[in-house]
């Protein structure tokens, strides 16, 4: 997994709640393989009209944010869908930072295990952070996950909070298999206790 | 002495605390997981396993099923009835996994071949009190009987091949009572769209749901399969309904469920399985079952939900925080405010998807179909091979082909759309699924979510149709 440390990029203003994992990457695209095109399919109906133009009124489609990493998003991001695909378009269009008020649980633990780091700010929070950013189109911000930070340049800083142990796995880009497989012994215990007290899971 | 935190004497507590191998933090566990479950979508995690040269842990705490990407016609010619080479590949590639990791698998044309979420059940492999996984949202079925069951993506499903545990933050809990009795034409759809239009799509964010009261101990397991299906609609982690005689009813005698001494003995230990008297919740939710009318989804998600009597909400009504998301919902849906949903023209009609695909479920709406005739295109899909053979030995076959609506093979079909079963855009669909996205059941589709007997009344007037009326026309 990449590590999360610190990043300073531009940021989308998405005003817009209950962005869905279907709206992130359609299910038709499910089915490819996570090439060079992958990327592309992020946000793809909402990008492109229907004759496969993309569409002006789209932020992602202007220019300012064509080297956009961060999206400060509405309430309830990625919810729907167990879909990982969502977390995978995203990093593959160069998003390493998602800002809502609130996540779909699932999303929120996929994007914890491929390095894009989910931060969750208030409501309001959010709103003056999308404001800031439709003011100044283009502009950077930086997410700051050793300080738990969100700050704007030469103005507020908004604090947020990770649980310290996904905090410390994702500053430290650890792999959760070796660290499970670290535990073998205390697993095989665990399992030997548990299905003698239940022989009918026996297969 | 303070008082017990919330969730404590819970029966997700009592799960939870069943399968904790290691605490990682103060709410961090890593979990033992009984049963994952596996399907073509499957292809990412074993890609990512073999590519870094790992083996599956216990090949038998899994079971794989071809269920997403199955096309709904043509089901006799088997695998060689596929012409799409992406998807034929996807389901080859999902068998060619299952062999190379020893895992049980039923392909397109195994007699056991269902949607996931219908099979695990139905052929015993859900117990009461696992912890089950699988890489798809609608895992939370499984907990109406009585398991923690989730869903997650891809790295996850790949660690619990590799390791079969899974490292966890503990959620909250809530409670949903639903107490009295559920009026007729009234079912369990009705009951989880009410739900969620009452606390909306995020309402359970980062809580497992405990359904309790005496409508859900009235309610059949199909019923609380349901329910428990679209838990995940009102962002919840999972659902669960504590197991009793109902349950073991179901569960006895199927493939999967112990046998003989086995048997008493899991009951036993079932039996043990609910949440204390004192149970503290972090919240609590309430419903009265008599209240509940047929519910039908006006919006773009499912908490944009309504009883099919109401008329479609005006956003210059609406707190201003919600107006912007009506407003895009109204204007994507084709719809006016103020407009009545019952008598909105339909295009066509899906009966089927995990959360309305049971046997249960085809007999309500066989109830409705029966000697009518559906003015609209609609198919039945069921959920699951077995289920489609029992529907036919009660002759609900004949009563859908009789009323002019197609009788299909079972998998996930229009509920996704990745097997191209679609709408075209600007169709019209009454859906027994359980996502109304922007999309889902095909660019510029729009669905309305409704329970099965519900679809088929609109299959029989061609509009958005209070069921109620036309049972009260059959009784008559």
């Amino acid at each position: 997994m990449q590590a999360f440390t610190t990043l300073t990029a531009v940021a989308v203003p998405l005003d817009m709640a209950n962005i869905n994992t279907d709206m992130l990457v359609p299910a038709r695209f499910l089915r490819k393989p996570r090439d060079e095109r992958y990327g592309s399919y992020l946000f793809h109906d909402l990008r492109h009209d229907e004759q496969g133009r993309l569409r002006d009124s789209f932020p992602l489609n202007e220019a300012c944010y064509a080297q956009a990493q961060i999206i400060v998003a509405g309430a309830n991001f990625g919810c729907g869908s167990s879909r990982e695909s969502a977390v995978y378009v995203l990093m593959d269009s160069g998003f390493r930072c998602v800002i809502a008020p609130s996540f779909g649980d699932i999303f929120f633990g996929n994007a914890l295990q491929n390095g894009l780091l989910p931060v969750v700010l208030p409501e309001a929070q959010c709103a003056a952070l999308r404001a800031w950013l439709e003011a100044n189109p283009g502009a950077q911000i930086t997410a700051d996950l050793e300080s738990q930070q969100v700050s704007v340049p030469g103005g507020e800083r908004y604090a947020f909070s990770l649980d310290p142990v996904r905090r410390e796995r994702l500053l430290r880009g650890m792999d959760e298999i070796g660290l499970t497989l670290s535990r073998l012994p205390a697993i095989e215990a665990f399992e030997a206790r548990y299905h003698a007290q239940r022989p009918w899971l026996a297969r | 002495m303070s008082p017990p935190s919330a969730g404590t004497g819970t029966l997700f507590e009592r799960i939870w605390n069943d399968h904790v191998i290691e605490q990682g933090g103060a709410d961090d566990a890593l979990l033992h997981v009984d049963l994952n479950f596996l399907h073509e979508g499957s292809f990412l995690a074993f890609a990512a396993l073999r590519k870094e040269g790992r083996s599956v842990r216990s090949p038998q705490r899994h079971f794989a099923v071809a269920d997403h990407y199955v096309p709904t016609l043509g089901r006799e010619r088997g695998i060689a009835g596929i012409t799409d080479p992406e998807v034929r590949g996807l389901i080859d590639l999902l068998e060619s996994n299952a062999a190379w990791a020893g895992i049980d698998h039923a392909g397109i044309d195994d007699a056991r071949q269902g949607i996931v979420h219908v099979i695990g059940p139905e052929l015993g492999l859900t117990h009461p009190g696992m912890v089950i996984t699988c890489g798809d949202s609608h895992t939370s079925t499984h907990g109406a009987m009585g398991a923690f069951a989730f869903g997650m993506g891809a790295s996850q499903v790949k660690q619990v091949l590799a390791t079969q545990c899974l490292w966890q933050r503990r959620p909250k809990t809530l409670r949903v009572t639903l107490d009295g009795t559920l009026g007729a034409g009234v079912g369990a759809k009705d009951v989880i769209l009410a739900l969620i239009g009452k606390i909306g799509a995020a309402g359970a964010t980062g809580h497992v749901i405990e359904y309790a009261g005496s409508a859900m101990r009235a309610m059949s397991m199909e019923g609380r399969l349901t329910v428990c299906n679209m838990s995940i609609e009102a962002g919840a982690r999972a659902g669960m309904v504590a197991p009793d005689d109902v349950t073991f009813d179901y569960l006895h005698g199927r493939p999967f469920a112990p046998k003989a001494q086995h048997w008493d003995d899991a009951v036993a230990m079932w039996r043990t399985l609910s949440s204390r008297a004192d149970a503290r919740f972090d919240r609590e939710v309430s419903l009265a079952a008599a209240d509940i009318a047929p519910m039908v989804t006006w919006g773009t998600n499912p908490g944009q939900a309504l009883p099919i009597d109401a008329r479609v909400p005006d956003p210059a009504t609406a707190n201003p925080e919600a107006r912007r998301g009506i407003e895009a919902a109204l204007a994507y849906m084709g719809l006016t405010p103020g407009q009545a949903l019952d008598g909105l023209p339909v295009d066509r009609v899906f009966i089927g998807s995990c959360t309305n695909s049971r046997i249960e479920d085809l007999r309500a709406a066989a109830a409705v179909l029966r000697g009518r005739k559906a003015r609209i295109p609609a198919f039945v899909s069921p959920g699951s091979t077995a289920i489609k053979r029992e529907a036919e030995s009660e002759g609900l076959d004949r009563v859908f082909t009789e009323a002019g609506v197609e009788w299909r093979a079972s998998g996930c079909s229009m509920c996704v759309g990745t097997n191209g079963d679609l709408l075209r855009a600007g169709e019209r669909s009454a859906s027994t699924s359980n996502r109304n996205f922007e999309g889902r059941q095909g660019r510029g589709a729009r669905t309305h979510l409704v329970s099965p007997a519900m679809a088929a009344a609109a299959a029989v007037t061609g509009t958005l149709t209070d069921v109620r009326r036309l049972l009260a026309g059959a009784r008559a």
